[in-house]
């Protein structure tokens, strides 16, 4: 199964139902219309009621003072306040906004790096390959995990692992997780960290590209550098975009970490205040769920204006050799 | 050449070092005493503490075997709900025509991409006013969800396992006079039994590591769960606790990680499927 689905063009929206709908065979459509929706039935629900109303909710709740603790009643519409708030009267969001960006944009292409890196240096068969895999698949299974984050802020605090690492150089190292300057670079460092994940999706596209390529370049001489910017490259970049776009969704979730580090606060001076511990802070600390479900909002916003950044620039990278696949 | 030749092999064996280190300072400090814990750098504790770990377990009001077996609830209701109710989406998308399809399955990929703190404030006010939070039995928010096939990524994962199983099966049952719902017992149901071992695997290890939603659910001592409760560690800072919360911390992760050994192969081909998350 995982070399049949691998690919990324996987991701893209299958022609396969409609077309199959227009060849289908009246005769079985009934009985199949009928049981096709008794079988998705949870899943309508579920779109419903755990997806669709509690945006529109949400949406509502945007624009009231809506705060969890009083009832219904005591909830007021208040319009554009949340939203004007949010841009001119909270800092912290602003802060917020900043460490989010700064930890995705960081983050990810270093994590993607890592994972390409590493992933073409087990590409080639050979014994212990697959040990090697599963090891450095290890940390992405752990590393959004509590306790993984709590060692991690142990490592990088004054008598960590860390400082004890630099002391061998006659470095004395500080408290980093509580110096403004280098917290984020820890979180940064532990997402890093887990770069199994895209690197396994990286090996099974690294195993599609033809062989035939690099024996071609091989014999016009290429350099192994040459082989890898035009062949490697162009012919993985539909799996560099795939790994891209989760990486960066993900990276603009990261919270646990973050939480772990500053104990719930984004501390210090609000350089770990993430925008989704932002969210937490405003909703549950401070019970303004109307000004959380603002937020919310401009999260979902964002998040779908980066994406559909990422998708028009893939335009002008990513090369599908296979066609329509 | 040689030099060559060794570049490759150095260069992981530096990296796996790298790679382990975290894991194998926590396994070591999880065993250092109080004072060793602050002041022994070296990766292995020079006096052996197993203390750490009963001082862990009963450092707090409620025992901490109290928050594994709630953990192992709720991993095991996801776990549960997440197989039933996904297999029989990906059924009706894979294998049943029906009106609008196309459209619901965009729907779904669509749901893939959404990130969950979106919706989290009116999940919580939803559910608040079901009763549902707090209470005897405060679950309900964290696995009703999952028996709706909220989890999409499950869903895109056996409809792409099922587009694998041949069709000429599913036509010779319908010839034998099976109906949609005998084609998913006898044909799907047993055929799609690896997809089912990969989504139990990866909805145990995440929802057994999810911390946002069971922080937001849970406020209840007795009712928490082992992320959450560590979390408690850090709240009492007191650096004598440092031993202690390592210890936890060590027992926490010890179900993924034997997961982790038991399906190797399994998880690392899983997560190639569809390639989300991880």
């Amino acid at each position: 199964m995982a070399t049949t689905t691998a690919r990324p063009s996987s991701t893209r929206p299958p022609a396969g139902p409609a077309a199959a709908q227009r060849r289908g065979r009246p005769a079985r459509h009934r009985t199949d219309g009928i049981a096709g929706y008794l079988f998705l039935s949870p899943w309508l629900l579920g779109l419903l009621t755990i997806t669709a109303i509690p945006m529109l909710m949400s949406l509502y709740l945007s624009f009231t003072n809506y705060d969890v603790l009083s009832d219904w009643e005591s909830m007021e519409w208040v319009g554009l306040d949340n939203y004007r708030t949010m841009f001119t009267d909270d800092p912290s969001f602003w802060h917020a906004v900043q460490t989010t960006l700064v930890f995705a944009l960081v983050a990810t292409p270093l994590k993607l790096a890592a994972a390409l890196g590493v992933a073409l240096l087990l590409n080639r068969p050979f014994k212990g390959a697959g040990l090697f895999r599963g090891l450095f698949y290890l940390p992405s299974l752990l590393g959004g995990s509590v306790a993984l984050a709590i060692v991690w802020v142990n490592m990088f605090n004054r008598d960590g692992a860390f400082n004890s690492f630099l002391s061998w150089f006659g470095i004395e190292g500080k408290a980093w997780v509580n110096d403004p300057d280098f917290a984020l670079g820890t979180l940064i460092l532990l997402a890093v960290w887990q770069f199994g994940a895209p690197m396994v999706i990286f090996l099974a596209g690294l195993k599609q590209v033809p062989v035939e390529l690099y024996e071609a370049a091989s014999v016009d001489g290429a350099s192994p550098w040459r082989k890898f910017i035009n062949i490697t490259l162009p012919m993985l970049s539909p799996v560099i975009f795939f790994n891209l776009v989760l990486e960066t969704i993900n990276g603009f979730q990261g919270f646990t970490s973050a939480f772990v580090l500053s104990n719930g606060t984004g501390g210090p001076v609000d350089s770990t205040l993430m925008y989704t511990l932002h969210l937490y802070i405003k909703g549950w600390n401070e019970y303004q769920m109307g000004y959380a479900s603002a937020m919310a909002w401009v999260f979902l916003l964002a998040i779908g204006l980066v994406t559909a950044v990422v998708f028009r620039t893939g335009r002008f990278w990513v090369h599908y050799s296979d066609g329509e696949d | 050449m040689t030099l060559q030749r060794l570049a490759r092999p150095v260069t992981l064996v530096l990296l796996s070092a790298v790679v382990l280190y975290p894991l194998v300072w926590m396994l070591g400090s999880s065993f250092k005493s109080q004072s060793e814990v602050l002041n022994n750098m070296s990766i292995l504790p020079n006096e052996w503490t197993p203390g750490n770990y009963s001082d862990g377990w009963s450092n707090f009001d409620v025992s901490f075997g109290r928050f594994f077996v709630n953990s192992a609830m709720v991993a095991g209701l996801t776990v549960v709900a997440n197989c039933i109710s996904c297999l029989l989406a990906a059924y009706a998308f894979a294998r049943l025509k029906f009106k609008l399809r196309g459209f619901w399955f965009a729907i779904m990929i669509g749901t893939l991409l959404l990130p969950g703190h979106v919706l989290i404030v009116p999940q919580f006010v939803m559910f608040k006013t079901f009763g549902w939070v707090g209470g005897d039995w405060p679950y309900a928010p964290l696995i009703v969800p999952q028996l709706l096939a909220t989890e999409a990524f499950f869903v895109f994962l056996m409809v792409q396992f099922m587009r694998g199983v041949p069709r000429e099966l599913d036509e010779a049952a319908i010839i034998d006079g099976c109906t949609p719902f005998g084609v998913f017992r006898h044909v799907i149901l047993p055929l799609s039994r690896p997809a089912l071992v990969s989504t139990a695997i990866f909805s145990f290890i995440w929802t057994w590591n999810d911390f946002f939603r069971q922080l937001v659910y849970l406020s209840d001592l007795e009712k928490y769960t082992a992320p959450v409760a560590l979390t408690l560690f850090i709240d009492s800072s007191g650096q004598s606790s440092v031993g202690p919360m390592f210890a936890m911390s060590v027992l926490s992760l010890a179900p993924v990680f034997l997961f982790f050994v038991a399906f190797q192969r399994l998880l690392v081909e899983g997560i190639n499927t569809s390639g989300l998350k991880g």
